[in-house]
């Protein structure tokens, strides 16, 4: 959950400052903020329960990329802005299902942090669609663009239900509502959902990323990495 | 030397006159973020929920929090975060809603939006983004005297 709020986080950072219009750019920044935020929280408890005197910035800026566990879909570069707005869609859709699930574990910590950034990601589900809506149903250029969005990033939706030895919830068995939740927006949205259900896979397990992880990370570290005992 | 320390009622007083670091005109108390004093011997527990998890005015609250306790005279003092119940608009204090209206920010509906432009009090506004300059914010409009607003963020 840490990596996949570090990652995406990190990406949707990338549009700060450069976003199409202000209020987006501020909207993105903020989207941002959350993520980075709950990965605090995340990452912060797994150092915890690891308990070998590293914190939430040692796990997120010393470690290589092959330690990373996040799902493939949140590494994918930004592209464009509808692309982005896709790919936060698709995410915040498995997202909310998986924290309203983890709300209701057995670890007082993991419930917590799952109600607090549930709230948060509620707000990003509603914002990311009506975007997709507006501009799925929108003009042809952007019908055209997120719907090449949708194609590109479909392939990397069947890795975020494959329920492993580590999880601590049956993430299967969250597709069928995220079927419902997808099938609802993006058909209103006028999109087309891929019928090829072949899934990429690897980042959660950490055995194969996508080659777009490497140079993210590599930016994002660079400054612990560089100067280890800087202090900001 | 025997200290005599200050009742609860009265850390919350001092507390209430904290101001947050982002809308200067609401005290934290105001916010709701302060969920609980106590003393634990001559140590004082302020528990405090944050309103975001990557809200950067956090840091910046605590600081203000021991600061001022400091100022009273209390020299010990221990922050516990809590998370859960998760901070929720609904912990805004009365007086807290009708001081950010009056300084230009629509509180926080139930509704989803705001119920009238907070300078000319018209109900025919618009929202711009969902977002705004601060993470409790999103930003609206009037669509009669077209002047842009902040709304609080109903969560």
């Amino acid at each position: 959950m840490g990596d996949n709020s570090l990652v995406l986080g990190h990406r949707v950072s990338e549009w700060c400052g450069v976003a199409p219009v202000l209020e987006e750019d501020i909207a993105l920044a903020n989207t941002a903020l959350d993520l980075i935020g709950q990965t605090q929280l995340w990452l912060g408890l797994a150092a915890e329960c690891e308990d070998k005197g590293r914190d939430a910035d040692a796990l997120a800026f010393r470690r290589d990329v092959w330690d990373f566990r996040n799902l493939l879909l949140v590494e994918q570069p930004n592209r464009d802005f509808g692309h982005t707005m896709m790919r936060q869609f698709l995410f915040d859709a498995w997202h909310s299902l998986v924290l309203a699930a983890l709300k209701s574990s057995d670890d007082p910590e993991i419930a917590a942090i799952a109600e607090k950034s549930l709230k948060e990601v509620t707000y990003h589900l509603e914002r990311s669609s009506d975007t997709v809506i507006a501009l799925g149903d929108g003009t042809e250029e952007s019908h055209m663009r997120m719907q090449a969005g949708l194609d590109r990033l479909w392939p990397y939706v069947g890795e975020m239900f494959l329920t492993d030895e580590h999880d601590l919830i049956d993430v299967a068995a969250l597709r069928p509502a995220f079927a419902a939740l997808t099938n609802n927006v993006l058909g209103t949205a006028t999109l087309a959902i891929p019928t090829d259900n072949f899934t990429h896979k690897g980042g959660k397990t950490g055995a194969q990323h996508t080659e777009h992880l490497g140079h993210m990370i590599a930016t994002m570290q660079f400054l612990p990495r560089a100067y280890p005992d800087a202090k900001w | 030397m025997v200290m005599t320390k200050p009742s609860i009622d009265q850390v919350w007083e001092w507390l209430d006159a904290v101001p947050d670091p982002e809308i200067p005109v609401i005290s934290l108390v105001d916010l709701g973020i302060i969920r609980g004093v106590a003393w634990l011997n001559d140590v004082l527990e302020v528990t405090v929920t944050p309103t975001y998890s990557g809200c950067p005015a956090t840091r910046i609250i605590n600081l203000d929090i021991e600061t001022a306790l400091n100022d009273h005279g209390i020299k010990q003092v221990t922050l516990k975060r809590q998370l859960s119940p998760a901070w929720t608009t609904d912990w805004l204090s009365e007086k807290g809603k009708a001081k950010l209206e009056d300084y230009g920010i629509a509180p926080p509906q139930t509704a989803g939006g705001p119920t009238q432009c907070p300078r000319c009090k018209s109900a025919q506004v618009e929202k711009i983004s969902q977002f705004g300059s601060t993470p409790c914010k999103a930003q609206w409009r009037c669509t009669d005297c077209l002047e842009p607003f902040d709304y609080f963020k109903c969560i």
